[in-house]
């Protein structure tokens, strides 16, 4: 069993909290300009490292609030919790992920298209 | 074949050998769990294609193979689920005939509850897609979950059972067996099972796969298949690729030995408990994933807690029983809890991965399917809706309701 720091309740066990996977993860700024490929990516890929992993969870049988955990999935050890919207530390900037992005600029593809 | 139920089969006696890996092989199948096992038998078998090396970190059949509660059944609502393990399930009744070997197989039907109105509602669909689908179901009442199930306590519990779905031909299968049925017969055809030889990164030649590299050096390959359940996602990405696969522990436990008390197998994705009793006696039990991903190969103490309550409100004459052990396994989830089988944007690599809670009974089908994937470069009608392309497509098979496991 985890034992989570909630940080505004405190140690408290992993029953009161439901995890919410990977965390950092952007939604598209320009959603209908990516491919399928692309927005197959956004919906469906999600980090599933062995090691260090930034992840959301929210203390659902608390205080119900959101925030940001790094666990390593192979220990389960805990070595960052902060909140939600916050960046993880500087050792754990890896941990976020490139946004997804289309491979021609949203603005180019709608100039191609005025002029086609 | 028949055989007397309480007899052992004959033990393997390790009838394979344990050769060097060659230099080079037609195909190279990363992982010997029943999977890996089962596609080398069919490529040699169906294809005669014998210049191949399973190669295992560990031991033939010592990951998820050696872990799983062994419930074998096809009631699946959609489909493209029910056709493979449907399929599957015809290869198992054939299989102790085609290996020649004892697998245990014992068809003592499997019910699957309902406890709530929602629950019988979704039964009966299920039920009614199954029989479209040629697979032999039927919704009982709670009646005939107690004639099928004595033991079943349907009334005296909080979410009392309302009835149950019911597939007389879904069973249990002794799992070892199956691993050395499979690994036997392979051997016996010619090819070549490597143990204690980890696959540690892939050869590329520009976007084609042409070789692994290993701890017990480098192996060439006219073609890779993956074959590694929970480890799937740190593999595929040494090999350049992504899949949309999740890796949780699921954990199960086994009681000490007793009498023949429980005669089918019981699920419940209410309450959450499955429960059997295996040949020698045990009480075998799983229940849920944990919540949150991990290779770590233990779960949380209280998912084992959650799920004996569940079983002994459902089973009361368990609540004495004692535990023998528990222990963890790392399954594969995708977003639609369904398999991947296919190829990938790699050449020559292909994946058969995403099995999560629920791939031991697909194992023969799996491997006939997979084999001819990779005989063929083409995926086998069982396999092609099991692409990674569905992801893309929005061709999902959502089987979150009948995977049963909830993840
Ligand atoms: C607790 C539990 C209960 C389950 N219950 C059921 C059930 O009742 N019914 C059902 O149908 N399914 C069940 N399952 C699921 C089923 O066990 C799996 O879906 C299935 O076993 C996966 O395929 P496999 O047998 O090939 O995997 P595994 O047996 O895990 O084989 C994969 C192999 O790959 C090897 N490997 C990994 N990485 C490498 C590498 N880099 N190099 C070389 N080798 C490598 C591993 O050592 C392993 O032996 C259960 C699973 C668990 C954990
Ligand atoms: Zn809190």
């Amino acid at each position: 069993m985890l034992i989570l720091t909630c940080p505004h309740c405190g140690p408290r066990h992993e029953q009161e909290f439901h995890y919410g996977r990977q965390a950092h993860v952007a939604y598209p700024d320009d959603p209908s300009a990516l491919s399928d490929a692309q927005w197959a990516r956004y919906l469906f890929h999600r980090a599933n490292p062995r090691g260090p992993h930034a992840e959301r969870w929210v203390h659902s049988a608390g205080c119900r609030k959101w925030f940001n955990v790094v666990r390593d999935t192979l220990t389960n050890e805990i070595s960052a919790v902060y909140p939600a919207g916050a960046q993880p530390p500087a050792e754990h900037a890896d941990l976020v992920p490139a946004p997804v992005v289309p491979d021609v600029p949203a603005s180019t593809t709608t100039e191609q298209t005025k002029e086609a | 074949m028949s055989f007397d139920p309480r007899a052992l089969p004959e033990h393997p006696d390790f009838l394979w050998a344990n050769p060097e890996p060659k230099s080079s092989y037609d195909v190279v199948i990363v992982g010997g769990g029943g999977h890996g096992l089962a596609t080398a038998y069919y490529l040699a078998a169906r294809h005669g294609i014998t210049n191949v090396a399973v190669v295992e970190r560990g031991w033939l059949g010592g990951g998820n193979m050696a872990r799983n509660t062994t419930i074998i059944r096809s009631n699946y609502l959609w489909d493209e689920s029910s056709a493979m393990y449907e399929a599957a399930l015809k290869l198992w009744e054939g299989m102790e005939e085609e290996l020649g070997y004892d697998v245990f197989f014992s068809q003592r039907g499997v019910l699957n509850l309902a406890h709530s109105l929602q629950d019988v509602r979704e039964s009966v669909r299920r039920v009614e897609a199954n029989r479209l689908n040629g697979v032999d179901a039927e919704f009982l009442d709670a009646d005939g979950v107690r004639e099928v199930c004595p033991i079943v306590n349907t009334d005296n519990l909080r979410y009392p059972v309302l009835g149950a779905t019911y597939q007389p031909r879904a069973g249990i299968a002794k799992h070892d067996w199956v691993a050395w049925a499979y690994a036997r017969r392979a051997a016996e055809l010619g090819v070549d099972l490597i143990q204690d030889c980890e696959v540690t990164g892939f050869v590329k030649d520009g976007n084609r796969v042409v070789g692994v590299e290993t701890t017990q050096g480098r192996i060439n390959a006219g073609r890779v298949a993956l074959c590694v359940a929970g480890s799937t996602s740190p593999l595929a990405e040494l090999a350049g690729i992504e899949v949309p696969i999740q890796s949780h522990p699921l954990q199960a436990l086994v009681s000490e030995l007793f009498e023949p008390v429980h005669p089918t197998v019981v699920m419940s994705n209410h309450i959450h408990v499955y429960v059997s009793q295996a040949h020698k006696g045990e009480l075998v039990m799983g229940a849920g994933v944990d919540q949150y991903t991990g290779y770590g190969q233990r779960g949380s103490f209280h998912v084992i807690e959650e799920q004996m309550a569940a079983a002994v409100e459902l089973f009361p004459i368990f609540a004495r029983a004692h535990v023998l052990r528990t222990w963890g396994g790392i399954v594969d989830v995708t977003m639609d809890a369904s398999p991947i089988m296919g190829t990938t944007p790699v050449d020559d690599l292909f994946v058969n991965a995403g099995w999560g809670t629920g791939g031991f009974k697909a194992v023969p089908a799996a491997g006939l399917a997979y084999a001819h994937t990779l005989a063929t470069g083409e995926p086998h009608e069982l396999n092609a809706p099991f692409s990674l392309e569905r992801f893309e497509t929005g061709a999902l098979i959502d089987e979150h309701g009948a995977a049963a496991v909830a993840h």
